[in-house]
């Protein structure tokens, strides 16, 4: 099947997914070109001219709502989260490579985490703060609700990276006097870094959209997705497009540098160690 | 290391886990018993009042608008699960036996998986151009005659609701079958095809049952993320349509914590019963 001519079911399947391509893709291109709309142009096609009146409408906050502001939280939410998903998932990813008693339980907790109608998470959390009287904001409920959802991917991924982990390399630095935190600062950190990248796009990325689990978790000013659902009851102009473009090409900037940073490291190992005799990380 | 005692390994694993535990708990495991809590509770128009009442599970369990809405959620849940498991399915069988470099299995994987990382929402605005009165298909179709009349299903119905549930949920099909299937020893489906099997025989024989750990899996999120919708529910279907979860948030608007909360734990009974349906058919911790 790897060699010879390709069958004739490849060009079929291969039709299908270029269709499927196509699919996710088009209607995010087509948003694209029409925030890009003349000042009199509506929400579909054909385009009445072009300008970037509706990018300039996205900056008066008066028009449509707190575009900068919901932006800068769900940055620092992002942000946060990411670091969280990251030391969490690492460190349990270690403690996962032991028995421990509980360890199936843990697992479950994750799989359950995965599963539980995000709704629960934002009425729980909500509730949880309304009970003992504290007030919901975005760094203390909504944090702790956005990681109820990046945390089993993150340790999902954890589990791949340390099954396919070879304990030599850190044998290998016991040997050579290296105690735990420097064989991990030094030697398992460096080899599975890619994946941390990963685990960090997840953590970032899931949290950057999530609206479901911050519906109640928040507190009183938005983030980003809460606003714009916000805004598609309101707006029936294209700077709602122009908003979607806006967060769009900022999602794929990020996603494009921790690609970037994936790249660069592999790279860089390569060149040292030309042959490398163990999986990576 | 290994002079230290084994109690302090010991220690130092549940501290390196703690963390996890902490989260799970605080936000997971504490606010599902509060909820289940505060669903005996009482309420009025101003105030929920800690009590231990049915009422709110009779009165869940007795309306008919449950039970339709249940119908009508199990629906979309049916119609999404089989839609993206064939598409899902092929993609993933594409890219696992007929792209022939690994190179470009990962260009074209990581093709399909990034819009993943990008808002939800968007991508469900993204369709209004597509599917409005004056959209693209609706313009297609009258300019070629087809239709004299723009069609009105398109948009804001059931229509375009199973048609973003596809486009945001096909991928969690996509990456657990294709992560079974790279796991298929290519001799085996030499072998087959050196015993005069066809290529449709082989995925009913081979490919098919060696990827069901990943058809289980990418099974339970597609069919537990439609069952928890809420919002694209309301956005694709401009309110035609009804789902649990809206229900529970439609509740929460006017501030009904005490009904919500026994929605939720039913809700939260039903997913979990036909999650443990699915994971008979698989361990998933194998599939690591």
């Amino acid at each position: 099947m790897r060699d010879g001519p390709r069958p004739t079911s490849f060009y079929a399947l291969a039709a299908v997914f270029g269709l499927f391509v196509a699919f996710l893709y088009g209607p995010l291109l087509a948003i694209v070109l029409l925030s890009f709309q003349g000042p009199d142009g509506g929400l579909t096609f054909p385009m009445v001219g072009w300008s970037t009146h509706w990018f300039a409408a996205l900056f008066e906050q008066q028009r449509v709502g707190d575009f900068k502001g919901s932006f800068l939280r769900s940055l620092g939410l992002g942000l946060t989260v990411m670091t969280l998903t990251v030391t969490i998932s690492l460190a349990a990813g270690l403690a996962f490579r032991k028995r421990f008693v509980g360890s199936a339980i843990v697992f479950y907790l994750a799989v359950a985490s995965l599963i539980v109608p995000s709704i629960l998470v934002s009425l729980g959390v909500g509730l949880l703060f309304r009970v003992l009287d504290w007030e919901t904001a975005w760094w203390t409920s909504g944090v702790g609700a956005h990681l109820t959802w990046t945390l089993p991917f993150g340790l999902l991924i954890m589990f791949a990276v340390f099954n396919r982990f070879s304990k030599s390399y850190e044998e290998a630095a016991h040997d050579m006097g290296a105690n735990s935190w420097q064989t991990l600062r030094h030697v398992v950190v460096p080899i599975i870094a890619p994946s941390l990248v990963g685990v960090a796009l997840f953590g970032f990325t899931l949290s950057y959209d999530e609206f479901a689990r911050s519906l109640l978790t928040v507190g009183t000013h938005n983030t980003l997705p809460l606003e714009i659902y916000g805004m598609t009851t309101n707006i029936t102009s294209p700077a709602l497009y122009a908003l979607g473009t806006v967060t769009t090409v900022f999602s794929f900037l990020v996603i494009l540098g921790a690609l970037a940073a994936v790249t660069i490291v592999q790279r860089r190992r390569e060149r040292r160690a030309p042959a490398p005799a163990g999986q990576r990380g | 290391m290994k002079a230290r005692p084994e109690r302090w390994r010991a220690v130092v694993t549940y501290l390196q886990v703690a963390p996890l535990v902490t989260v799970f708990g605080a936000f997971l495991v504490f606010p599902i018993v509060l909820i289940t809590v505060v669903s005996f509770w009482d309420y009025t128009e101003y105030a929920i009042v800690p009590d231990f009442i049915w009422r709110n599970y009779a009165e869940v369990l007795a309306s008919a608008v449950t039970y339709r809405t249940y119908l009508s959620t199990l629906k979309f849940a049916a119609l999404t699960w089989a839609i993206t498991l064939v598409l899902g399915f092929t993609v993933a069988y594409f890219l696992a036996f007929h792209v022939r470099t690994l190179k470009w299995q990962m260009t074209l994987f990581l093709i399909c998986t990034i819009p993943f990382w990008t808002s939800n929402i968007i991508r469900m605005i993204s369709w209004i151009p597509f599917l409005g009165r004056n959209g693209i298909i609706n313009s297609a179709l009258m300019s070629t005659g087809l239709v004299h009349q723009p069609l009105e299903f398109l948009l804001f119905s059931e229509f375009s609701t199973v048609l973003a549930y596809v486009h945001l949920y096909t991928l969690f099909m996509v990456v657990p079958i294709f992560n079974s299937m790279m796991r298929i020893d290519q001799s085996l489906i030499e072998a087959a095809g050196d015993c005069c099997a066809t290529a449709w025989q082989t995925i009913c024989t081979v490919v098919m049952p060696l990827s069901k750990p990943g058809i289980a899996i990418g099974s339970i999120f597609v069919v537990t993320l439609v069952m928890g919708d809420f919002v694209t529910i309301r956005l694709m279907s401009g309110g035609q349509s009804a789902s649990v979860a809206l229900m529970i948030s439609n509740q929460l608007a006017y501030l009904q914590y005490p009904a919500a909360a026994a929605n939720a734990v039913v809700l939260l009974i039903v997913v979990l019963l036909i999650v443990a349906a699915m994971m008979k058919i698989v361990d998933v911790r194998k599939e690591l």
